[in-house]
């Protein structure tokens, strides 16, 4: 079967759903384009938008519509000569509107798990449960006569585990995107000594059309993404638990969360960070990862608690964010949440206490926007930095300087245990998933 | 066209600011001003420097697609809005593309030559950031003819004086040719700066050169030949000026010092079904400059000043090589020898031109007479060049779509 033979009909599982939306929509452009190629006139391609949600489904055609809208406004250049023979379609509107169309003309929402009985390839995107991904493949697979490639989202089962529990003998691959899908460049690609070879290759050519960068990352649970992200979260937990036995809890966190983002020159703090996943998401992750690692706790009362109190973070379906750790106006933190009170305190009222007790920043540092998008000068900037850093002696230093070697022995951690075949995959992980400036694997402050 | 028989003046020009990309107060997700605001402050910029609408005898307004960018056909009846003065006065609706500006110029001349009026305010106006570039290139695209839109680029007009600069290319040369299309955008913004109506007059980039040098053409995502500094803006504003006679000068109290005198004006047409009949050259712009330098008796060397169509950067070469200033081919190396900066040779486009101040396109004519109203009567502040008496004379030409419809005005300082 060729690359556009397999992907005549193809299904996605949890398509309403964050990750899902995202997966569909790449895929039903990719498969859009194909069925504009000449050869393949008169061919059908069909897309099984599958979810347990009809209102979710619907939000889902909506999402569709707007976002083909604006990849077809981008790429019109292209789609004028994919029109060409379309003697009707002569404005570039005329063309937008065909292609709108033509892309969600491909996608058939149900909410009956029997439409993937007749696809080729089935990409999976429902919740982190292990049992529920096997009973669904399991399902499937002996209901479609075709043989189907079963592609997973799972940011931490591991693939043998799913491959064994569903009979699949090697007809499934990590194929790990990272959210959102269709704005993040970065998949993570786990496959098994089983891995059905073509499938790979498959893989990697629809990558290249959905121009995604792969890393390839070894079957071990939470690969390399959720293997840094969570160990590094848990020790920002530690931290602020450590340092609020002497100042109090939201003090401590406000200054954890300023040190990992300022201090280590990071896109968002740590707690923002697990606020954008999800309080929830991230504790369910940490649940699946922590049975196959027998020498670590990956576990966090802390976020026990949180849930506990309902406090869960992640975002609305307008793509704002939910107030967790840290409580967001326009997207910017204003309070820290204080477990004992169950009430959020504004930064205000504690912050230059807090930014004194830190000390200042170095004098060569620049926020992450600006290191990261200084092509050509961040490599400079960031020496400079950690240089500076490294002979300074107040709290934020001492803080971010630990932050760093722990994030470091982390990275060093998942290529020594194999998770990663190399340092370069980790910080590549880092750099594109994570949008860091630079990759846990560094010598800036040896 | 025949010698002016009459004397036609203008005075009293006013710009609105050129909002779009490059203004601190344009934001493309909030509601901006429409039509009718440009309308109504140009005319009354215009109206308040000569002594009311009363002293008007009739309107004319230049527009390209407002039926399109705006939903908003009729603009004549728009001219009235502007003062109570003005209502039961005529007033008509002129369109020619990118040259209606001067389209709008032209019947304001034609009316005081025929002696059917004494004032003439004249407006120029097009509001386009009401849609995404995207569909303002089908917009746009109604400049040409529409049998050819379809084999046309997504983005047509660029992909128009793209194959032009790509003719240019293949003639004398990428590289070559690009160094002087480097220094007309480089003149551009650092004209623009010096005139705060002017939609990159906030422009902050240090090294302009570097900045162009880094932004290679790219026909995947644009045209083959030009990126986006080689384009002029997408606009809204408006700007108006009066057009009167000598009787219509006493009557608004404008003294002659504050006036330019219309010494010569040309209007050419070339058939828009057919392609250019060559792309290196700008055949209807040299036929309407040499025509409004014979109708004024002047030459090219009597120029003191020169607002010139440089919807493109490739434009600005080949008008330069139209008018004389440089044979073919050798209009890149005059521009990079910063023969058109404002210190050069011929002071051209110094408030930054189509790509600097902005191209609101059927307003751009009428900011072109605005600008050398402007330098020729010390009126341009901060873009102020130096005019001297035995040089007092300025040039404007207006273009509209792909050469087809071109106006070219020449100015003298009225009591020079």
């Amino acid at each position: 079967m060729t690359y556009d033979e397999r992907l005549q009909n193809v299904s996605v599982l949890g398509a309403a759903g964050k990750m899902g939306s995202g997966i569909l929509l790449l895929t039903a452009v990719e498969m859009a384009d194909l069925s504009l190629k000449p050869e393949n006139k008169g061919k059908t391609f069909a897309l099984n938008a599958i979810d347990v949600s009809s209102a979710g489904l619907a939000g889902l055609m909506r999402y569709l519509k707007s976002q083909v809208l604006k990849i077809a406004e981008k790429k019109t250049v292209l789609l004028r000569q994919l029109y060409k023979e379309r003697k009707d379609l002569i404005e570039n509107e005329d063309i937008i509107n065909q292609y709108i169309f033509d892309v969600m003309n491909i996608v058939r929402p149900t909410m009956r798990v029997e439409a993937a009985y007749d696809s080729n390839i089935i990409f999976e995107a429902i919740i982190e449960n292990q049992d529920l991904k096997i009973k669904l493949f399991k399902q499937i697979d002996e209901n479609n006569t075709g043989k189907p490639w079963f592609f997973t989202n799972t940011s931490s089962v591991p693939i043998h585990l799913l491959d064994e529990g569903a009979n699949l003998n090697g007809r499934i691959l990590g194929f790990h995107f990272y959210n959102p899908p269709a704005v993040q460049r970065l998949v993570e690609l786990i496959t098994t000594d089983k891995t059905v070879p073509e499938m790979i290759e498959f893989a990697n050519s629809y990558a290249k059309n959905l121009r995604k960068i792969i890393v390839p990352s070894n079957d071990k649970a939470g690969f390399i993404g959720n293997g840094h992200f969570m160990r590094d979260a848990l020790h920002g937990i530690k931290e602020v638990e450590r340092l609020s036995k002497d100042m109090p809890f939201v003090e401590a966190l406000y200054m954890i969360n300023k040190v990992s983002q300022d201090f280590l020159v990071r896109p968002m703090g740590i707690f923002q960070l697990i606020d954008y996943v999800g309080i929830d998401v991230v504790k369910f992750i940490m649940e699946v990862m922590n049975p196959h690692l027998p020498d670590e706790d990956l576990h966090s009362d802390l976020l026990d608690k949180m849930m506990d109190m309902g406090v869960k973070g992640g975002q609305n379906s307008d793509g704002s964010q939910k107030d967790g750790f840290l409580k967001y106006e326009r997207g910017k933190p204003v309070a820290v949440f204080n477990p004992d009170t169950k009430e959020y305190v504004e930064i205000s009222t504690f912050q230059q206490k807090c930014n004194e007790k830190l000390g200042a920043l170095p004098q060569t540092w620049k926020p992450w926007k600006v290191v990261n998008f200084s092509r050509g000068k961040k490599e400079a900037m960031l020496e400079a930095y950690f240089k500076e850093l490294a002979g300074m002696d107040t709290l934020g230093a001492k803080l971010a300087k630990s932050y760093n070697a722990k994030s470091n022995e982390i990275g060093n951690f998942l290529v020594s245990s194999g998770v990663s075949n190399s340092a370069d995959d980790v910080n590549t992980v880092m750099l594109t998933g994570f949008y860091h400036a630079y990759g846990p694997i560094n010598d800036y402050l040896k | 066209m025949n010698k002016l028989r009459r004397k036609v003046y203008m005075a009293a020009g006013y710009n609105t600011v050129s909002l779009g990309t490059g203004r601190k107060e344009f934001n493309p997700k909030k509601p901006r001003p429409g039509i009718e605001h440009y309308i109504k402050e140009a005319g009354q910029g215009t109206l308040k420097q000569i002594g009311g609408a009363g002293n008007v005898d009739e309107g004319v307004i230049g527009n390209f697609m407002a039926g399109r960018f705006n939903k908003q056909g009729h603009l004549a009846g728009f001219i009235p809005m502007i003062d109570e003065g003005l209502q039961y006065k005529p007033s008509t609706r002129v369109e020619g593309a990118c040259a209606s500006g001067a389209l709008a110029l032209a019947t304001g001349i034609k009316s005081v030559l025929a002696d059917s009026a004494d004032v003439v305010l004249t407006v120029g106006v097009e509001v386009q950031n009401t849609m995404k570039a995207i569909y303002g290139a089908d917009v746009l695209a109604g400049a040409g003819w529409f049998q050819k839109r379809k084999e046309g680029h997504a983005y047509f007009f660029p992909g128009q004086f793209s194959d032009r600069a790509g003719a240019y290319y293949e003639k004398y040369g990428m590289e070559y040719a690009r160094k002087g299309m480097k220094q007309w955008f480089i003149n551009a913004i650092e004209n623009a700066r010096l005139c705060p109506t002017a939609q990159e007059y906030e422009n902050k980039v240090d090294d302009l050169g570097a900045l162009y040098d880094k932004m290679k053409p790219n026909g995947k995502s644009f045209v083959d030949n030009l990126n986006v500094l080689d384009c002029s803006k997408v606009s809204d504003a408006a700007s108006g000026i009066a057009i009167m006679s000598e009787e219509g000068l006493k009557r608004c109290g404008i003294p002659k010092s504050q006036a330019v005198e219309v010494i010569g004006i040309a209007q050419v047409e070339r058939n828009i079904t057919n392609d250019p009949p060559d792309l290196t050259e700008l055949t209807a712009i040299k036929k309407a400059a040499a025509q409004a330098l014979e109708n004024a008796g002047i030459t090219i060397n009597d120029l003191a000043t020169l607002e010139l169509h440089d919807c493109f950067s490739i434009a600005g070469v080949l008008t330069m090589e139209a008018l004389g200033f440089a044979k073919p081919g050798e209009g890149a190396q005059f521009i990079a020898d910063r023969n058109t900066a404002r210190d050069g040779k011929i002071p051209t486009n110094t408030t930054g031109g189509l790509i600097g101040w902005g191209h609101p396109t059927g307003g751009t004519g009428v900011h072109q007479a605005v600008t050398i109203w402007e330098q020729l009567t010390g009126n341009a502040g901060d873009a102020q060049i130096e005019i001297s008496k035995d040089k007092p004379y300025g040039m404007t030409i207006n273009m509209g779509g792909d050469d087809v419809t071109v106006v070219a005005i020449i100015y003298k300082r009225a009591d020079w």
